[in-house]
C-alpha cells in the first residue's frame, strides 16, 4: 500500500509510453524491501495511464463556424491527432446533414455505439466521416438515453442503411426514419441486443435456440 | 428500399442501359419481349443461398425476379455471426490478436496489420522500421493471395475452370512463405502490438524474391486466359455498373471503388505502416463494370509486386519490436485506424477504458460494406449475372458476419 502512495508523485510528468516503461522498474524493486508478492507491485504502475494523453479543444476555421453557430451543444475535441464533435443529440441531423453538404464530408466510414450502462444517458452514437476532397476524418459523437431514438442519416448516406441496422441489432437503438429498421446479423426472432453490458458472453436466447434449431442449448 | 437508394439504383440502370449492350444480351432482351406477356405476371420470388456455392459461403440472397430479370434483392447475412465485438471486450488486447485473422481468412495477414497498428496508435507507440518493412510485404504478399483467391473462384462462378488450377497453384508459394515465416499458412497471427514477434528466417529474401520472379510471368499467363477470352467479355463488360457516386454514397472501398473511377487508396491517402516510402500506382477504371474490376485486381497484383521488391531489397536492420510494456493498458481514449485491406478499407475504433481489454471494439469490414451496393448493381440483370456480381464484389462471409 506504502507504494501506491508513493507512485502517483513520480507518474504525472511521465505521459510517453516510453517512459511509463522506465517507471515499471523502480516498482518492481521495490515488493522485496515491503515483502510483497510480485502481482500486486505491478499495479502501482497503473495510475500512471490515465495520466496519458488526454483530449484537447480542436481549433478549425470550420469549428469556429459551427461553434458560434450552436454554442455549447457542439464540443469540438481532438485526441492523439484525431479530430472529433461531441454534439448534443437534438443537433445532429442538422449537423450531420451541414458536414455533408457544406463540408463534403460525402464518405460516411461507419456507424457504430458504445454502450455506459452507469451513465445517465447509457450510449454513445459515433459517426465515422471521410472527405474526399478534403483528405480528412472527423468523428461526431452522441450520447442518448436508454429507449430513446435518433435520427436516421440514411437520406444524407445510403450506406447508413446497414450501419445502423447494424447498431440497432447490437444495441437496440433505434433510428428514426430508417426505411427498414430490422436486424441484420441476429435473426428476426431474436431477444436481447448482445452488444450492451448487461448481456453476457455466454447468454443467448434459449427460447430461439430450442424452438428454431431444435437442441437445448447452442454452448 | 428508401426513396434515395432507388433514385441510385435507377441511375445505375441508366448506365448499364440496353443500348450499349452486347450483341448477345440484346438478342436476351429480343427474346424476353417476345415472351413477355407470359412473364409479366409471373414476377417471381426465389431465394439464392445459403448453401449455394457461388454465393462464396452462407450468404442467402432473396430475389425478386420478372422471368429470368432482377427486380430487386435482398441479402440475408449473419449465419457466420460469432460475435467478434462482443469476444473483444472479454480478452485482453492481446489475447484478441489472433481473433482477427478469422474474420477475413483469406487476408489473415492484413487483418492482424490493422489491428496491432490500431492498438499501437491508441498506445503511442511505433513499430520500429525493421518491423515496418516486414508486415509491409507480408500484406502485400497477403493482397495477392487474396486477389489470386478472388481470381479463380469468381471465373469458376462464371464458368471458367481453369483459372482456379493456376491461381491455387500460384498462391501455395505465398503460403508456404507464410509457413515458413511463422508457422501458418492461413490464420497467421504474423504481428504482435509493437512489431513482429518473428525474426524473417535465414533466406527469407531470397524466397521472396524466387516469389516475384515466378509470380510474374503468371499473372500473363492468367491475362491469356481471360482478358480478350470472349466469353469472359460477355459475361463481364457492363455486368454490376456502379458509378463512382454511387459507390462513394454507398460507403463502397477498395478495387470497387477503384473501378470506377475513383482514385482512392488508403495507402496512398492516409499512408501507414511504411508506405509511404515506395513507389507505386494506383490503377483505376472507367466504366465500373465487373470487367473493370477484373483489371483494376489484376493491376493491383503487379504494383503489390512492385512494393514488395523494393521492400525487400532494401530491409533496414534493428529491433523488430518496439517498447511496448508486458501488459498492455492503453490510457483512456479512443481511436480509429484503417488500413487498405485486399477488399476496401477496413478499420478499428477502439475505446479503452485504461484497463487490459479494451472497453469497446469495433470492426468496420469492407465486405460489410461493399456487399450492400449489391442491390444497385444486379437490378435488371440476369440471374447468371447475379453469381458474376457477387464474385466481383470479392466478398469473405466472415468478415461480412464476423
Amino acid at each position: 500500500m506504502a507504494e501506491e502512495v508513493k507512485t502517483p508523485d513520480p507518474t504525472p510528468p511521465l505521459p510517453d509510453g516510453e517512459k511509463k516503461a522506465l517507471v515499471e522498474k523502480p516498482t518492481a524493486e521495490k515488493p522485496t524491501a515491503s515483502g510483497e508478492p510480485a502481482k500486486p507491485a505491478a499495479k502501482p504502475a497503473a495510475p500512471a495511464k490515465p495520466a496519458g494523453p488526454v483530449p484537447l479543444p480542436w481549433t478549425s476555421p470550420m469549428v469556429e463556424k459551427y461553434r458560434s453557430q450552436y454554442g455549447s451543444g457542439l464540443d469540438p475535441l481532438t485526441y492523439l491527432g484525431q479530430n472529433y464533435l461531441a454534439v448534443d443529440r437534438s443537433l445532429i441531423p442538422d449537423i450531420l446533414r451541414l458536414l455533408r453538404e457544406e463540408e463534403q464530408f460525402d464518405y460516411c466510414v461507419d456507424i457504430t455505439a458504445a454502450h455506459y450502462p452507469k451513465r445517465e444517458k447509457q450510449f454513445d452514437v459515433i459517426w465515422i466521416l471521410y472527405s474526399f476532397p478534403r483528405n480528412e476524418r472527423v468523428r461526431v459523437k452522441t450520447q442518448i438515453a436508454d429507449g430513446a431514438s435518433i435520427a436516421s442519416s440514411v437520406s444524407i448516406w445510403p450506406t447508413a442503411n446497414w450501419l445502423e441496422r447494424e447498431v440497432y441489432d447490437m444495441f437496440g437503438i433505434q433510428f428514426d426514419g430508417h426505411p427498414d429498421l430490422k436486424r441484420i446479423l441476429l435473426p428476426d426472432g431474436w431477444k436481447g441486443h448482445p452488444l450492451r453490458k448487461d448481456y453476457g458472453i455466454l447468454q443467448q436466447d434459449k427460447e430461439w435456440v430450442q424452438i428454431n434449431l431444435g437442441i437445448e442449448s447452442g454452448q | 428500399m428508401s426513396a434515395e437508394t432507388n433514385e441510385v439504383s435507377s441511375r445505375a440502370l441508366l448506365s448499364s442501359d440496353a443500348s450499349n449492350r452486347s450483341a448477345l444480351e440484346r438478342s436476351h432482351l429480343d427474346l424476353e419481349t417476345a415472351e413477355k406477356p407470359y412473364l409479366d405476371s409471373n414476377e417471381l420470388i426465389i431465394n439464392m443461398g445459403p448453401q449455394h456455392p457461388a454465393t462464396h459461403g452462407v450468404l442467402r440472397v432473396i430475389l425478386k425476379l420478372d422471368g429470368e430479370r432482377v427486380l430487386g434483392t435482398e441479402c440475408v447475412i449473419g449465419y457466420l455471426h460469432r460475435g467478434v465485438e462482443k469476444i473483444a471486450e472479454n480478452r485482453t488486447y492481446t489475447m484478441f490478436n489472433p481473433y482477427v485473422d478469422r474474420m477475413d481468412y483469406c487476408a489473415a495477414v492484413s487483418n492482424g496489420l490493422g489491428y496491432c497498428e490500431a492498438v499501437e496508435k491508441l498506445l503511442n507507440v511505433v513499430a520500429p522500421p525493421r518491423a515496418q518493412y516486414i508486415r509491409v510485404i507480408l500484406t502485400e504478399l497477403n493482397r495477392i493471395a487474396s486477389h489470386q483467391l478472388w481470381l479463380g473462384t469468381h471465373a469458376l462462378d462464371i464458368g471458367a475452370m481453369t483459372p482456379l488450377f493456376y491461381t491455387f497453384r500460384d498462391r501455395e508459394e505465398i503460403l508456404k512463405i507464410f509457413e515458413k515465416y511463422c508457422g501458418a499458412r492461413l490464420t497467421t497471427h504474423a504481428f504482435r502490438i509493437g512489431g513482429c514477434q518473428y525474426e524473417t528466417y535465414a533466406g527469407f529474401e531470397k524466397d521472396v524474391n524466387n516469389f516475384l520472379t515466378f509470380f510474374a510471368p503468371k499473372i500473363d499467363e492468367y491475362e491469356t486466359l481471360l482478358t480478350t477470352n470472349r466469353i469472359w467479355l460477355e459475361r463481364t463488360k457492363n455486368v454490376g455498373v456502379i458509378s463512382g457516386a454511387d459507390a462513394i454514397a454507398l460507403g463502397v472501398t477498395g478495387p470497387v471503388l477503384r473501378a470506377s473511377g475513383v482514385k482512392w487508396d488508403l495507402r496512398k491517402a492516409q499512408p501507414y505502416a511504411a508506405y509511404s516510402e515506395f513507389d507505386f500506382e494506383i490503377p483505376v477504371g472507367t466504366n465500373g463494370d465487373t470487367y473493370d474490376r477484373y483489371l483494376v485486381r489484376m493491376e493491383e497484383m503487379r504494383q503489390s509486386m512492385r512494393i514488395i521488391e523494393q521492400a525487400v531489397s532494401r530491409i533496414p536492420e534493428g529491433a523488430i519490436m518496439g517498447k511496448v510494456p508486458k501488459v498492455i493498458k492503453p490510457p483512456v481514449g479512443e481511436i480509429y485506424h484503417s488500413i487498405e485491406a485486399p477488399k476496401g478499407e477496413l478499420g478499428y475504433f477502439i475505446v479503452s477504458d485504461g484497463s487490459t481489454q479494451p472497453y469497446r471494439l469495433r470492426v468496420r469490414p469492407p465486405s460489410f460494406v461493399n456487399l450492400q451496393a449489391l442491390d444497385v448493381m444486379v437490378r435488371g440483370l440476369l440471374v447468371a449475372d447475379v453469381v458474376a456480381v457477387i464474385g466481383t464484389i470479392d466478398i469473405v462471409l466472415g468478415e461480412v458476419d464476423r
